[in-house]
């Protein structure tokens, strides 16, 4: 085989087998996140009363949290092992930067989980009650801060910030650790992700705990932690929705084509309104969502690829002068590099790592053949985040009335309505929107990742020069193993975690 | 998974070096699982099969199997530049 043909269906499977395992990943994160939060302040309730409840209460989340933590486990790294097979010019061209965020997750998050989950499950009565509060909130935050270093990574795919590029290595390499580690964007990312991790753990929670009431089991358990994760969910929910507007702004700026793809926005213009489904839509609520200014300009993809004059005077290159200037890079790197090969002095080198550095921005675009490229699928951008929205207001809406149903507030709203006795279709309701809950959560990585397409490095790299030189068949075989692999860890969990539901918290 | 462990708790000693703390909280943490022993053979099978099945059959070093050792980033550089366009 011609190491340098390309088959065009490695990049689908590729593509598709990535999408795979971190669609699956994503299943058990944001339980994890979520169920750790609670089960923190079920603890620290124990700590502060000193009743046997409380324990027993936190001890039962603590069991489900170690069942979705350990099928969980681990499923990560089958990412790590993708870049390094299926996406090598990828992993070259960025993994000075890329790989710094994964392995201080690695070495960093992951041991001080590791570290304070043993003292959770095995302390209980080898340690002192304020040791053993502060490992189970230092285990969830070690999962936290594990979720920050793979969002900064994230985040850095999205925004590339704090590199320059070396042509003589071929790599990108870090100038600036905290421009990566804390640029806006990530921070921005990291805020909207857990808060909505926080809402799928909540959303878990209510479910249990209405699953006991329907079967009239467990009544205190399930009244005092559906108040708990109502709480958390509610509290969850209002700040998702605050950071999803910050993140929103954040692709305004850095991805329009992004924002454009989400919004099926073809032509942008000032005062644009935000479309709830075709033909209906809130007025200047676009424009107010991607720049605080309800007349802001907002632009569609045709200005994007046409080329269009910003608000300040400033002007977005067109896609054929961004990709000839992206060419203009290609060449200037492959004519540096023959040159430095033949020994060529500064002065024959000078010129050509100017061009270079001066294209550089546009590099990625030297790749694509047809701006149409450019444009990321519109009808799955669009849907995934119209699902996730309105997901969102449903939840927002659903755990503001249990929160107050639990809390009994206004009490004239509630006094007549016995929370433990209301009709099963309202329990079976509270269940049911746990996968819907997921739904949402993954549609909006669906936004995220469908919608930077076709870039794997925002403008630095796209898909097509990302990916190693591999067969279809290689990628497809290992896409139907992960498929297989990971229904069965599923489903395991899925089954164990009923039991365990089943079997209650041994009150 | 919480059975028992006041038991083995009563006989530590509070004088115990904090490395035979550390050693018995493990240990009897270990021997006192339940479900416990079911996830961690569900997790001991799951690494098992994604670093000696997955990683060693399926997921090479691309790179590293390609290039010769020391010019990756010859290698690297050809492969972008034959994957840019016709001009």
């Amino acid at each position: 085989m011609n190491l340098l043909t390309i088959d065009p269906s490695a990049i689908d499977w590729a593509r598709a087998q990535f999408a795979l395992t971190a669609i699956y990943h994503w299943l058990f994160v944001p339980l994890t996140l979520g169920v750790g939060l609670i089960m923190s302040i079920m603890e620290t309730k124990y700590y502060r009363t000193g009743d046997a409840f409380w324990r027993r209460a936190a001890q039962f989340w603590q069991r489900l949290f170690g069942i979705n933590f350990a099928m969980g486990v681990a499923t990560g790294i089958i990412l790590e092992f993708e870049f390094g097979t299926n996406w090598s010019n990828y992993s070259w061209f960025v993994g000075d930067i890329f790989g710094a965020p994964l392995a201080i997750e690695g070495i960093v998050a992951f041991f001080m989980e590791s570290t304070f989950v043993a003292v959770m499950y095995f302390g209980w009565e080898k340690v002192s009650r304020g040791f053993h509060l502060a490992s189970t909130w230092l285990t969830w935050l070690g999962a936290t801060i594990s979720a920050w270093w793979i969002l900064v990574a994230n985040a850095w795919m999205q925004c590339p910030v704090g590199c320059t590029f070396n042509p003589d290595t071929m790599r990108n390499e870090m100038t600036s650790f905290f421009d990566v580690a804390l640029s806006p964007f990530a921070i921005g990312k990291f805020c909207h992700t857990v808060t909505s991790s926080w809402i799928v753990g909540a959303a878990f929670c209510v479910a249990v705990c209405c699953w006991y009431l329907l079967k009239k089991r467990e009544t205190k358990l399930a009244l005092e932690s559906l108040r708990i994760g109502a709480a958390v969910g509610l509290f969850a929910a209002v700040l998702a929705a605050a950071t999803g507007h910050k993140s929103a702004q954040d692709v305004a700026s850095q991805q329009p084509m992004k924002l454009a793809a989400m919004e099926a926005l073809y032509d942008g213009g000032t005062g644009q309104g935000l479309k709830v489904i075709e033909g209906i839509e809130v007025p200047y609520a676009l424009s107010f969502m991607a720049t605080n200014d309800f007349n802001g300009y907002v632009p569609g993809i045709n200005d994007l690829l046409k080329g269009y004059t910003r608000e300040d005077g400033t002007v977005e290159p067109s896609a054929q002068e961004k990709m000839m200037r992206g060419r203009q890079a290609i060449e200037s790197l492959a004519a540096y590099r023959q040159a430095k090969a033949a020994g060529a002095d500064q002065a024959t080198l000078a010129p050509l790592l100017a061009s270079l550095q001066e294209n550089m921005p546009y590099f990625g675009y030297g790749y694509i053949k047809d701006e149409a490229e450019l444009v990321p699928p519109i009808a799955v951008n669009f849907w995934a985040f119209r699902v996730m929205v309105g997901v969102g207001c449903l939840l927002i809406l659903f755990f503001a009335v249990v929160l107050s149903a639990t809390c009994q507030w206004p009490k004239k709203w509630w006094q007549k309505c016995d929370i433990t006795a209301l009709p099963s279709w309202l329990y079976w309701l509270a269940v049911a929107l746990v996968p819907l809950t997921y739904v949402a959560s993954e549609s909006g990585w669906l936004v995220a990742e469908l919608g930077r397409q076709p870039w794997t490095i925002q403008d630095m790299l796209p898909v097509g020069a990302s990916i190693s030189n591999i067969g279809s068949s290689a990628v497809a075989t290992t896409f139907w193993l992960f498929l297989i692999l990971f229904t069965i860890l599923l489903t395991v969990e899925i089954n164990i975690m009923i039991k365990q539901i089943k079997k209650g918290p041994q009150l | 998974m919480y059975e028992n462990s006041y038991i083995f708790a009563a006989d530590m000693n509070k004088k115990d070096s904090f490395w035979h703390r550390a050693f018995h909280l493990y240990y009897d943490g270990f021997r006192q699982m339940t479900l416990g022993r079911t996830l961690w053979l569900i997790i001991a099978i799951k690494l098992f099969i994604i670093f000696f099945v997955l990683k060693l059959f399926f997921f090479p070093d691309f790179i590293g199997q390609n290039a010769e050792s020391g010019k990756e980033a010859d290698f690297v550089a050809t492969e972008l530049q034959q994957r840019a366009p016709s001009p």
